[in-house]
Order: C-alpha cells, then structure tokens, then sequence
C-alpha cells in the first residue's frame, strides 16, 4: 500500500558530487543538481510510490523544502534520509544548538512526501523567497 | 607554458601537496594528482563566469560596482557605527590574513567566530576539557595497522585521505591495502554481472531484502597482520564499502556505542545483548582488533560533532584512545573540513588565548563557546553587523540563523559569487588564496604548510590580508575622525558651558 507521509530520520552531510558542484560555482547547474536532492532508501521510495527524480517535501519543525529524490546508491537505510549540505537542507535544519554553538544538522525528525505540484526552487529563486534577495 | 610541481591543493584539510599544474597565458590548464574536488576548482571553478571582478554595493536592492576606496570606506563606515558587529569565516583564507582579522576584530571590540563553530568546534572544546593524544599524518601513514573511521566519509569530503595517508598508502612499515581492495572489487564486480546473467535467463532469485539496519558480524580479516580498516557510520559510504569492516550504527547512538568499547577494552562484562543496534558480541571483536593491533587511528568527523551529544562524542572518543594506549599505540585525530579552519583555530589561540568564538567587546577577549559563537549570537538577534571572509554561511547556516543575520549591514569578502555573496550589501572580490597568492595553511593534523602562487590575480583585485589592512586602516582613520569630532564638541560644549557660568555669575554680582 503506498503511504503519504514517511517519518524519518535526516542525516545532512557531503557527497563527492556536492563537493565538485561547489567548486564549479554555486549558482552552476552541477551544484543544483546535486545538492537540491535528498537520498532515500528503495524500501520507502516503494512505500511512497516514488521513483528517482520525482519531487519530495521535506519537513522538519524548522521549515520545509522542495528536493528531487534520489536513491541511496548502498547499503540499508530504511528510515534515514540524507540531504547534502547546502541551502535547501538549511531550509529544515534548526538553529538550537544546545548552548554549544554547532546548529541541528543531523540526526532530527522529519516528515517526507510525495510533492508532483510543487517545484524545486533554483539558488536564486530560494534566496530571494527566504533571505528577500 | 609553465609547469609547477609541489602545489599545495587550497581545498580540504588533507592539503595535499603533490600537485602539478600546468600554467598557460596565465590560465592552469592541466592539473595531475588531485581529486576530482580538486580539478572542479584548480582547472575550472576559479575561472568561472562567477568570479567576482569589481567591489559591489547595494543600492535600491541591487550590487552596482563602485571604486575599491568606496567599498572600503562603505564597509568600514558599516563596522564602526555598529554597535556589535562580528566577524565570521577565515577557514579559506592564510594564517596571515587571519592574523590582521583578530587585529580588527579587536580595534571594533566585536565578536571574532570560525568555521569551526559549524564543525570541529566541539572537538575542540573536547580537547580542552581532556587534551588528545595525537599524531602527525606521516606517523599514521607509515606505522598505523588499524584504521578506523568513525562518523566520516573520506571518500567524499577528503578524498585522497584513504589513498595518502592511511589504508591505500605505502608506509615504511606498513604496506598498501590497494591491491586486496582492487581484488575485492573486481571479486564484487564478477559477482554482480554473474547475478544479472542469471536474473536474465530467469535463475536469479534476489535475496530478501533487509528491512531494519543490519549490521554483519566482523570478517576475520580485522585481526590479521598488515593493514585493516573499519568504518563506522550510520549509513554504508563508499568508504565503508572499501573497508574490512562496515559497523553500522543507529543515528545519535556513538556516545553508547564508545561507553561499550570501553568497557569491552578495560576487561569490563556488559549485561545487554545489544548497544545502539549493534549486538555486544561484534563489538567485542573490534574492541580485540583494537587492542591486538600494533598502531592504531581513529579519524572521526562531523558526524559525531553534529550528533546529539556533541562533544560529549569526542570526549568518550578520546577516553577510549587513552584506555587504548595501555594496551597498544593509539591516536585520535579529528578529519577537518576546510583547508585551513585548522590554522584559524591556531592563529586565533595564539593571538587571543582562544579558538574561536572570542568576544572582545570589553576590550579584552574572553570565549565561550553557546554564548560568541555565531549562530548562539544570530539566534538571540545580539549583533548588529556581520563581515563574512572566506566562507559561505548562506549556503551552510540554518535558515532562521540566515534570516537574522540579514536583518543587519552584511559585507562579504570571497573570489566569487557564492550563496553569500549574492545576498551581501558590500561585496568586496578577493584573490584565490593558494592559487593567486601564496601564504601559510594548517593541514588537519597541525602541520603548516606555505601554500603556492600559480597565476596573477585578475587586475586591481587584492588579497585577503591587502583588504583587510586596508579597511583596518579605514576604520581607525574614521574612528580618529570621530574621535576628533567628539573631543572638540566635548571642547566646544564646555566653554560654552564656562561662558554660560560666568555671564550667570556676572548678572548675579550686578543684582547683589
Ligand atoms: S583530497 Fe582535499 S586537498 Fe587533496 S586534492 Fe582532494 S580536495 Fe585537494
């Protein structure tokens, strides 16, 4: 039965691909296509009824954002979704730290599904709709 | 066409310095040894359509380019009205630069903040709290037999780490694990196409496919002689698929797992089947693996500085590398980001006393990490202006952290226009650092290393130390200007005041 939401665990962090995007310049197509994603395991892209490239809404108590899916290319990961860092997994990361300084950046609740009418806003498009520039 | 040999990579922690680049009409060309990382910034990335090539100001919502001396003296003008303002980056700039950003951050009494806040930071407070027994990346390289990484992927955030410092390199006295990798892979590899014949003829039934995190038992092979690997980590990396062992872990469950570890390593029984969804059993072979190697490293990353428990992690971390060495030879060693966030850390200890997170807005510098570290300040609202050098908070903070900070004067100094220059009101261009000019940078293990210059900046564009002289100097010239204003007010109220006395004293006397 496909289900509508997934309760999970987001872990933030880097990818080789993120890293080379970041490199060729923030606003290149490379660095979109690769950080504005977020990997999940094949068993819940199946309980979801999502294939890779569909569009999810990731949601946290911090915010929401509007990611491709991709599948986690190893391994078992049911219940843990990953986003490379960069601006939309800062879009639901938090800013409590706990008193330590180092912000919410892994291991937190979120809620995914599916989003076929939202669309993924580009560097530009996100920033102006958050940060007004 | 120039060659350069020996060129230090400007881009993570691992600082790699066997680069050859090839120069052309001052444009690199070719690049050998590096990483893919490497190549996307050394031959393409620095001379992208991005590169900021003019100072930039904001006005009616819009970066319009002005003079150098405007930007100059708009950002100064910015940081000596604010009340509190705050500098925050420095990872991928010099020790040099570093050096004349304490000096301003002191001349404004503002706060002065590293990248560290969003990474190392708590290995730093951790180490602090019960030091760290360490060593040098070419000790590891040479002597370590066990390599464990904990909470990290090398593979893709340091990608020639593997490959020059620990499992994949030849030591004087440990041999490379390279060829048994290649082997397994092509072993992998064999199996996997047998699979899909198979699946094509209609033979193959897939297993089943797990559905909970499932952790294998420990192969024999990580109590054999030479080199072996483990990783650790809450999902299967690339790393962990080149590792001997894969121990997979629940999220925010390392502080459990190492409490175990330690205990299994001081002779201590455990009472429980299973610790953080790894069953004990497991957990007592590498505790044996551990013990029985002759060198052993632990390289751990972000992954148990951003997990709950923070420093804690890395406090239990270490508590179990000194538990270790009264068994074998064991170090520790945090897997820093950025190429040089280390020699932030240093410069600013030894110029300050301190890390990062200082304040010296009582003009003196006092730390505390929860209360000056940047994202603890843009949380609360406390500060009124923010300069942002060598780093991209746009792209890296949460985003209320992001929203506060905009609601102030934001300057930003980087060579392109990344997420945080785009949203900058004076955006100064900065020369490469490492490939436009050269200076020093600690590698992640502490060892500096002088970084090269391998082609001429774009013309009038100056470095970070040139820049930040400049506005050092623009800020104390408005700060004399001010002062001057404010002593002959001062000047001109009090004889006002003395006329005002004795024209009083005067009419008095008259109308005695
Ligand atoms: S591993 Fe790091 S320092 Fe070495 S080449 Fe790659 S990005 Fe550069």
């Amino acid at each position: 039965m496909v289900e509508k939401k997934l309760r999970a665990t987001l872990i933030t962090g880097r990818t080789i691909d993120q890293g080379v995007g970041k490199e060729l310049g923030k606003g290149s197509q490379e660095y979109f296509d690769n950080v504005a994603v977020c990997f999940l395991d094949k068993a819940d892209m199946i309980k979801l009824g999502l294939k890779p490239k569909m569009n999810i809404r990731v949601t946290s108590k911090f915010g929401s954002v509007v990611v491709k899916v991709k599948k986690f290319p190893r391994g078992a990961n049911p219940g843990i979704v990953f986003m490379p860092c960069g601006l939309w997994a800062n879009m639901v990361c938090g800013d409590e730290t706990y008193s330590m300084g180092m912000p919410l950046y892994k291991g937190f609740a979120v809620e995914v599904e599916p989003a076929p009418n939202d669309v993924v806003l580009g560097l530009d498009e996100l920033m102006k709709k958050e940060y007004g520039r | 066409m120039t060659e350069f040999k020996s060129v230090v990579c400007p881009i993570c922690g691992c600082l790699c310095d066997d680069l050859e680049i090839t120069v052309e009409n001052n444009e690199i060309v070719k690049m050998k040894n590096g990483c893919a990382v490497c190549e996307a910034k050394m031959v393409y990335g620095y001379k992208s359509e991005e590169r900021i090539l003019k100072p930039m100001i904001r006005k009616d919502g819009k970066l319009v380019p002005v003079t150098m001396d405007e930007a100059i003296h708009k950002a100064a003008q910015i940081l000596v009205d604010a009340k509190y303002p705050l500098l925050y980056g420095w990872s991928s700039s010099t020790n040099e630069a570093q050096r004349i950003g304490v000096e301003l951050a002191e001349e404004l009494g503002s706060t002065l903040d590293n990248c560290a806040s969003i990474c190392h930071g708590p290995s730093v407070m951790a180490t602090q709290e019960i030091g760290i027994p360490t060593a040098t990346l070419g000790q590891i390289r040479h002597r370590a037999d066990l390599i464990v990484y904990w909470a990290c992927n090398p593979w893709t955030s340091h990608p020639r780490h593997v490959e020059r410092y620990t499992a994949f390199t030849e030591g004087r006295f440990e041999k490379s694990e390279w060829k048994n990798y290649m082997l397994k892979l092509k072993g992998e590899t064999g199996k996997k196409k047998i699979e899909a014949a198979s699946k094509r003829l209609g033979q193959y039934s897939p297993p089943p496919r797990p559905q909970v995190c499932m952790v294998d038992a420990p192969p024999k092979s990580i109590q054999k002689m030479g080199r072996k690997m483990i990783v650790v980590d809450v999902r299967k990396t690339k790393t962990a698929e080149a590792a001997d062992y894969f121990l997979q872990v629940e999220p925010n469950k390392d502080y459990e797992i190492f409490s175990a570890l330690r205990c299994l390593v001081n002779d201590q029984e455990l009472d429980i089947d299973k610790v953080g969804g790894v069953p004990v059993d497991y957990l007592k072979d590498v505790a044996d693996a551990m013990i029985n190697c002759e060198f052993g490293a632990i390289f751990f990353g972000l992954g148990l500085t951003q997990s709950l428990g923070r420093f804690r992690n890395i406090e239990v971390a270490i508590a179990l590398t000194r538990d270790l060495n009264r068994r074998t030879k064991f170090v520790i060693s945090p897997m820093r980001g950025h190429f040089n966030v280390t020699g932030a850390n240093i410069v600013f200890a030894w110029q300050t006393g301190y890390p990062y997170a200082i304040d010296f807005s009582q003009g003196y510098p006092q730390y505390n990490p929860g209360e000056f570290t940047i994202n603890d300040l843009l949380r609360r609202g406390d500060n009124d202006a923010t300069l942002v050098i060598s780093s991209d908070p746009g792209a890296h903070f949460p985003k209320s952290s992001m929203q506060n900070m905009m609601k102030h004067p934001l300057i930003t100094i980087n060579p392109d226009m990344n997420a945080i220059s785009r949203l900058g009101d004076v955006v100064f261009p900065a020369q490469w650092c490492g490939i436009e000019y050269s200076g020093t940078a600690y590698r992640m293990d502490s060892v500096p290393i002088p970084l090269k210059k391998v082609v001429e900046p774009p013309p009038g564009i100056l470095n970070d130390q040139e820049l930040l002289e400049r506005i050092l100097n623009e800020v104390r010239a408005i700060k004399a200007q001010k002062t001057e204003v404010q002593t002959k007010v001062k000047g001109e109220v009090r004889s006002a005041a003395k006329t005002v006395k004795k024209t009083a004293k005067r009419t008095k006397r008259k109308v005695a």
